[in-house]
């Protein structure tokens, strides 16, 4: 392990004639990286590629300095909850982790310290010793999520991991996940649900049809959707005085009064100048309340970018 | 021993720990244990007859039955689809049932995980099959009387053929354990070849010299203490053979399991998980 940085350098991954992933060139920093998109979007093909459970048709991936074909260092410092629901027969949630552990080559005493420690964190103890196949959909992604980071990896890869966890837990999990960030590891996630990404990731990788359509801190990408300017909303008490002084700058492209009145909805080409500006514009008797923009998350940056059509995610 | 040869060895023990558990789980292992039951229920229900009866076994045809009976029915199927059933499961069954990828997420180098799983499949037959075999060979010895059980044991090489049947039943299953390991990385669906193989096996006696030799059976056959005479009442189960010295056979299956491992290791370096396609 001498890399910083999860590299992908013009990789392509084709199932037969089947496209899976094209020409993708990505450096994954540490902290929270999301991949997004639509179911076929190529986002687990990803992660087997990361993993070495897929091989690269063409390209080269570098997983900290460690080509993901060598899983005897790879695995030392790479944990993957997959999104697979099977488990080998006959096992426990204790022996599940365990045996993992065991394959690394540790001692009886290691493992099972190493085990509770996980179980621990998943919040799983009770259930340790209870037959996986007995445990519930939520419980059984927890254990996924206790094995994959059990030996305490540098790079977490979690497909689908808050899938089947009730908000408590997931609420947990997402903490968790944030905690592993601060501390410098690379947490990679592919989820469903986009305000959750939004909420947690420190970058995006939104993916269509196999391609990396952007990547980048959500703020960045969001800058350079040129084709849909910003949606800005200003809270203030009079929003029409100001909608009438704000059209005095050409950076706007439109201002509409906010439905409940107490606003204004401003859409800008250029929201830095947009923001110098503005105090600037403040007519006298208009209380500005908050500034914020209002479609620079995920959600809206996805729409934009792959459509309202772009599938199911 | 060098830390990487230790490492190795610890992978090793905790595949077995995990394998070995796998294939005696009485809802996995029950095919298995009714194949090698099978003949050895008969032997003892005949055991059984014959003590109700008041008969005693007569040690010549008793061990034709025995030679007969391992031969063609223990060797040809009972291990034949035994090993089928254990080392078609260790890859191809893991991909069909979506659990390979726990294997593979782990930091034991894809050749190690090859012989972790082959050495748990061949530990697992072998103590099934090896096991059958000695409670058949026991059959056998309770039919006789006892003076003639201890002089066939003790003064007419009667140890030494239960040495030699408990040894070919485990050279039957690590050969037959390579050759069904790598069919499960070769072939998606390996139906049509085990049943090619069997068939193949079947056809052995009737072979050129040459061809016969690529084949488990013909040096299984070598290295058995009994022949199946051409005449008499097993005739119809008889081969015509041309029996190899037992080093060149314990050598030949070796050898087959051998190839069987060095082609499965090249197999595995290359295993992706693409469960979608199973």
């Amino acid at each position: 392990m001498t890399g910083r940085e999860i590299v992908f350098e013009n990789v392509s991954r084709f199932y037969g004639e089947v496209l899976g992933v094209n020409r993708v060139n990505l450096a994954i920093p540490p902290g929270i990286t999301s991949l997004v998109g639509p179911n076929g979007s190529g986002k687990t093909t990803l992660m087997n590629l990361m993993t070495g459970l897929l091989r690269p048709t063409q390209g080269r991936i570098d997983i900290l300095g460690v080509a993901p074909d060598d899983p005897e260092h790879l695995f030392r410092f790479v944990g993957y909850c997959t999104q697979f629901d099977s488990f080998p027969p006959g096992m426990t949630g204790y022996e599940f982790v365990y045996s993992y552990l065991r394959l690394h080559g540790k001692t009886h005493a290691e493992c099972d310290q190493m085990v509770w420690r996980a179980i621990d964190r998943v919040k799983l103890t009770e259930a340790a010793h209870r037959n996986v196949a007995g445990y519930s959909k939520g419980m059984r992604q927890r254990i996924k999520l206790a094995q994959s980071m059990c030996h305490d990896p540098q790079v977490l890869v979690l497909d689908e991991p808050l899938n089947g966890l009730d908000p408590l837990v997931r609420a947990e999990t997402i903490t968790l996940f944030r905690s592993l960030a601060e501390a410098g590891k690379h947490v990679i996630i592919s989820s469903h649900i986009l305000h959750e990404v939004d909420a947690i990731s420190d970058q995006v990788i939104l993916l269509s049809s196999g391609y990396v359509v952007a990547e980048g801190q959500i703020h960045g990408v969001r800058t350079e959707v040129e084709d849909h300017p910003m949606q800005i909303l200003i809270r203030c008490n009079r929003p029409s005085a100001l909608a009438s002084r704000i059209f005095e700058l050409d950076t706007v492209v439109e201002a509409r009064v906010h439905s409940d009145g107490k606003g204004l909805l401003v859409r800008t080409r250029d929201p830095d100048r947009f923001y110098l500006m503005l105090n600037r514009l403040v007519v006298d008797g208009v209380d500005l309340e908050s500034i914020a923009p209002a479609d620079d998350d995920v959600n809206s940056v996805y729409e934009y970018l792959i459509g309202p059509d772009g599938g199911s995610i | 021993m060098t830390p990487e040869w230790s490492l190795w060895r610890a992978q090793v023990l905790a595949i077995l720990r995990l394998e070995l558990k796998r294939n005696f789980l009485p809802k996995r292992g029950w095919r298995l244990y009714l194949l090698a039951a099978a003949p050895v229920a008969l032997l003892w229900a005949r055991v059984v007859v014959d003590m109700r009866h008041g008969r005693v076994g007569d040690l010549g045809r008793d061990s034709l039955i025995f030679a007969a009976v391992f031969q063609f029915f223990y060797l040809r199927l009972a291990i034949f689809f035994g090993c089928v059933k254990v080392f078609l499961k260790l890859f191809r069954g893991e991909m069909v049932e979506k659990s390979l990828h726990y294997y593979l997420l782990t930091p034991v180098r894809r050749e190690v995980l090859l012989v972790g799983k082959y050495l748990a499949g061949v530990i697992s037959t072998s103590i099934i099959f090896c096991t059958g075999t000695a409670l058949m060979l026991a059959a056998v010895l309770a039919d006789l009387p006892r003076q003639a059980a201890e002089q066939y044991l003790f003064g007419g090489g009667g140890l030494g053929h239960i040495v030699i049947y408990i040894a070919t039943t485990a050279l039957a299953c690590i050969a037959y354990g390579g050759v069904f390991l790598l069919m499960g990385f070769l072939f998606r669906n390996p139906v049509v070849p085990v049943v090619l193989v069997l068939l193949w096996e079947a056809a052995n006696p009737f072979l050129p010299q040459l061809l016969k030799r690529i084949s488990v059976i013909f040096y299984l056959h070598s290295l058995m203490p009994i022949s199946v005479p051409a005449q008499g009442d097993f005739a119809f189960l008889a081969i015509l053979r041309t029996p190899i010295p037992a080093y060149l056979a314990v050598a030949g299956l070796l050898l087959i399991a051998i190839a069987g491992l060095w082609l499965g290791a090249r197999q595995v370096r290359k295993l992706e998980i693409n469960y979608g396609t199973e």
